[in-house]
C-alpha cells in the first residue's frame, strides 16, 4: 500500500495501465512534456515516450474526434479535456459519434476508450472553469459517466474505465485533487462502475453525493453529531448508469431521501434520482424526496462564487429539514 | 502592398522599428503625431506597470488567477492605435494593453482578475466585447460583428485577437473562412507569443508561419514583428483600409513574445529555457520604443521616471479601489441569466435569502 492523493491516484494508474496495455495511448493539450496543468499526466512521457503520451494542437474536437478513430483501429485513448468548460468544442464528437458507434455500426466497431477532464467549483478560477456538467453527459446513451471522491475510488474506478469496452467519460473533482490523502494499493484493483458505495449507514436519512461533495457531507454529518439524526451518506460513484438498487433500499430503510449537487438544480441528475424513488419507494417516503443544488445561474467569478456554492452548513440544514417534515 | 512585399511564404517579415529603436525604412514609417506617439507609449507604460503589479498582486493573494501581458504592448497598441472610435476590438483575454489603449478603465479590467463580472461591463461606445476564455471561439464572433457592419453599411471595422496556440482550433478555421467568403471588413491579430502554456508554437502547426494560413483562405496574411508598434500600426492600418473598401478580411501575425507565465498558475520554466527569454528581453517593446521617442526628443529619462511614479500610484490607487468592492451581492448572481428572472430563479433566490437570514 501507498499513501496517494487523488491526483497521484490517477497518475499511478495510468502508469499502471499503460505497462500493462501497450495499446494504451494518453494525449491532450500539455499532457505529454509537462504532464498536464495539473500534472495528472506527469512523467508518462518519459517512461512510455512521445507515440504514447503526446501534447496536442490545442483543438478539443481534434483530441476526441482523433481519439474515436484511435479506438476504431486498436488504441486505447485516454484523452485529456484540459478543464471541463472546454469539452464544449468536443460536445459534437462525443454525443454525435462517440456515444453511438456501437450502435451505429451494430456492435462491429466499439470504442474503449476514457474522456478524462478536471471539473467543479470552489477553486476561484476564471469563467468556465467551474460548472459541473455531468448530467449533459449523462442523458446521453451510450455514454458512462464515472465521479471517483476518493484516491481509492479513483485509481479502481479509473481502471474499471480503461478496462470497459465503451466510452466512459471520467470526472476528476478538481478541488479534491490534493485535498487528502488515503492508502492505495499498488497493485490493480478495480471498483466497478454502476456501483455506489455506502459511505455511512444510518436510519433517518438518505443522502447521495458525488466527488468533492461527499467530503461536504461527511463534514455537515460532523454538524448534525448533537441533533441525533443518523443519516446514510451514499456516495454514488457512478452517475451514469447509476446504482438505483443502493439508493432503493437505502431509501426503503430510511424513508427520507435528500440528493446534494454541485450542478444547477433544473434538469439535474437530482431530478432523475428523486424520480426513480418517487417510483420505487414512493410508499416508504415519510418526507418529499428533495435536492440540494447549485442555482439555475451561470456559476459567479470567485467574488460571487460562495453564493453558488454547496456548504456543509446548508447540507446540515437541508438534512433536519427532511428529517423533521 | 504589405501583404505583397512582405510575403510569408518568402519569410519576409515587416519590421520598421528594430529592436535597438532604430528606424529600419523611412518610407514605412507612419505618419503620426507626436501627441498619439507619446499616448501610445504611454498606454504600453500603464500596461506594463499595471501587468507586474497584478503578478505581485497575485502572490501576495489578493488577486486572482492573472493572464501576463508583459511584452506583447507593443503588438495590442500598434494595433488599437490604427482604429477609430466606431471601430470593434474582440479580444481574446491577454489584451488589457490594446483594451488600456481603447478606453477600457483600469479599474474595471483589474476587476475582471479580481472575480467580478462587472469588469466584464464595456460599454457599448467603448466597442469592446468581453474576453472569451474558450479559446478561439471570439473569432466567429468577430466574422458576426464584421458581417453586421457591412450589411447595415456602417464605416468599421472589426479586430478580432487569437494566439498562436488559438489558430490550431476549429473555430479559427471556421471564423477566418466565414469572414473570407463573405468579404468581411475583420482583422484578425493572431498574437503569436511562441507558447501555448507549455506547447511551443511548433507543436502547433507545420506552417512556418501562422500569416501564410491566409493563403489557405484566399485573403492577406502578413507576419509583422509583433515588438514593433509602428509595424503593427502600419499593417493594421493597411488592412483596414482593404477591409472598408469591402476587400475583405486580412491576417495579421505578431511575432512577439511572453515574457512572463502563462498564468499566475503557471511556471514557465518546466518548459522553457532562460536563455530564450533573455533573447526576447533584448527585443522588449518598450525598450526601442522609448528609444525612439528620445531619439526624436519626444521623451526623455526624467519624463520616463516621472511618468512611472505617477503610473505607479495610480495603479495602487485604482487596485485598492477595486479591492474596496469585496465580494459581489446575491442579486448580482441571479439578475443577469435572463432579461426578466424566471418565477423559479425568483423562488431560488427568495429561498437561499431566507437561508442567509436564518443563518446571520
Ligand atoms: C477551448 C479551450 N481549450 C482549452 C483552454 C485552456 N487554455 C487556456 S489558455 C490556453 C493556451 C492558449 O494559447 P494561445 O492561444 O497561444 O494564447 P496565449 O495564452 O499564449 O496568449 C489553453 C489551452 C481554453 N481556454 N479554451
Amino acid at each position: 500500500m501507498a499513501v496517494m492523493t487523488v491526483l497521484d491516484a490517477i497518475n499511478k494508474t495510468l502508469f499502471e495501465q499503460m505497462e500493462k496495455d501497450e495499446t494504451v495511448v494518453t494525449f491532450g493539450e500539455d499532457v505529454g512534456f509537462e504532464g498536464g496543468v495539473f500534472r495528472v499526466t506527469k512523467g508518462l512521457q518519459q517512461k512510455f515516450g512521445k507515440d504514447r503520451s503526446f501534447d496536442t494542437p490545442l483543438a478539443e474536437s481534434a483530441i476526441i474526434g482523433g481519439a474515436i478513430g484511435m479506438a476504431v483501429n486498436g488504441l486505447k485513448p485516454i484523452p485529456e479535456i484540459q478543464f471541463s468548460g472546454f469539452v464544449l468544442p468536443a460536445f459534437n464528437q462525443i454525443v454525435a459519434h462517440a456515444a453511438r458507434y456501437r450502435n451505429r455500426s451494430r456492435g462491429v466497431y466499439t470504442l474503449p476508450m476514457v474522456i478524462r477532464m478536471p471539473y467543479g467549483g470552489g477553486i476561484r478560477a476564471l469563467e468556465h472553469h467551474s460548472e459541473s456538467i455531468e448530467a449533459m453527459f449523462a442523458s446521453v446513451p451510450g455514454l458512462k459517466v464515472v465521479i471517483p471522491s476518493t484516491p481509492y475510488d479513483a485509481k479502481g474506478l479509473l481502471t474499471a474505465a480503461i478496462q470497459d469496452p465503451d466510452p466512459v467519460i471520467f470526472m476528476e473533482p478538481k478541488r479534491i485533487y490534493r485535498a487528502f490523502k488515503q492508502e492505495v494499493p499498488e497493485t490493480e484493483y478495480k471498483v466497478p462502475i454502476g456501483k455506489a458505495k455506502v459511505v455511512q449507514k444510518g436510519e433517518d436519512i438518505t443522502v447521495v453525493a458525488w466527488g468533492a461533495l461527499v467530503r461536504e457531507v461527511e463534514k455537515a454529518m460532523k454538524l448534525l453529531e448533537n441533533d441525533n439524526i443518523s443519516v446514510e451518506l451514499i456516495d454514488l460513484r457512478t452517475i451514469q448508469p447509476y446504482d438505483k438498487e443502493t439508493i432503493i433500499n437505502s431509501v426503503q430503510k430510511t424513508g427520507r431521501f435528500l440528493v446534494v449537487h454541485e450542478a444547477v438544480k433544473s434538469f439535474g441528475p437530482g431530478a432523475e434520482m428523486i424520480s426513480t424513488v418517487n417510483e420505487k419507494a414512493f410508499l416508504y417516503l415519510e418526507a418529499p424526496p428533495t435536492r440540494l443544488t447549485g442555482h439555475d445561474v451561470t456559476v459567479p467569478l470567485p467574488k460571487g462564487e460562495h453564493h453558488f456554492m454547496i456548504t456543509p452548513e446548508r447540507i446540515a440544514r437541508e438534512i433536519k429539514k427532511v428529517v423533521n417534515f | 502592398m504589405l501583404s505583397k512585399k512582405f510575403d510569408p511564404l518568402k519569410g519576409k517579415i515587416l519590421e520598421v522599428l528594430n529592436y535597438k529603436g532604430e528606424i529600419v525604412d523611412e518610407k514605412l514609417v507612419p505618419k503620426l503625431d507626436d501627441d498619439k506617439l507619446i499616448e501610445m507609449y504611454k498606454t504600453m507604460l500603464l500596461g506594463r506597470i499595471a501587468d507586474i503589479k497584478a503578478l505581485q498582486y497575485q502572490r501576495q493573494g489578493r488577486m486572482l488567477t492573472y493572464a501576463p501581458i508583459k511584452g506583447q504592448e507593443a503588438a495590442q497598441v500598434g494595433v488599437v492605435a490604427a482604429l477609430e472610435q466606431q471601430d470593434w476590438m474582440v479580444p481574446a483575454f491577454r489584451e488589457m494593453a490594446g483594451m488600456l489603449y481603447r478606453g477600457a478603465s483600469l479599474k474595471q479590467l483589474y476587476l475582471y482578475w479580481y472575480g467580478n463580472e462587472e469588469g466584464s461591463r464595456f460599454e457599448k461606445d467603448v466597442r469592446i466585447l468581453p474576453i472569451s476564455v474558450p479559446i478561439a471561439s471570439q473569432i466567429n464572433h468577430g466574422a458576426g460583428v464584421a458581417y453586421a457592419s457591412k450589411i447595415l453599411d456602417k464605416k468599421e471595422v472589426v479586430v478580432a485577437y487569437v494566439g498562436d496556440g488559438g489558430t490550431s482550433h476549429g473555430e479559427f478555421h471556421e471564423g477566418v473562412n466565414f469572414a473570407a467568403v463573405l468579404d468581411l471588413p475583420l482583422i484578425v491579430i493572431i498574437q503569436n507569443n511562441q507558447w501555448a502554456i507549455s506547447t511551443p508554437r511548433e507543436t502547433q502547426t507545420k506552417a512556418k508561419t501562422l500569416a501564410q494560413k491566409a493563403v489557405g483562405y484566399g485573403i492577406p496574411g502578413i507576419q509583422v514583428d509583433g515588438n514593433d508598434p509602428l509595424a503593427m500600426y502600419i499593417a493594421t492600418e493597411e488592412a483596414k483600409k482593404r477591409a472598408l473598401k469591402g476587400e475583405g478580411p486580412t491576417i495579421i501575425e505578431a511575432l512577439t513574445y511572453r515574457l512572463g507565465p502563462h498564468t499566475t498558475s503557471d511556471d514557465p520554466t518546466i518548459y522553457r529555457d532562460q536563455k530564450e527569454v533573455d533573447y526576447w528581453e533584448e527585443r522588449d517593446p518598450l525598450k526601442r520604443f522609448k528609444i525612439y521617442l528620445i531619439n526624436k526628443g519626444l521623451w526623455s529619462e526624467e519624463q520616463e521616471e516621472k511618468e512611472t511614479k505617477e503610473v505607479t500610484d495610480y495603479v495602487n490607487k485604482t487596485f485598492k479601489e477595486v479591492e474596496a468592492t469585496g465580494l459581489i451581492d446575491l442579486e448580482e448572481t441571479f439578475k443577469y441569466t435572463y432579461a426578466e428572472m424566471t418565477p423559479d430563479l425568483q423562488e431560488q433566490l427568495d429561498d437561499y435569502k431566507a437561508y442567509l437570514k436564518e443563518v446571520e
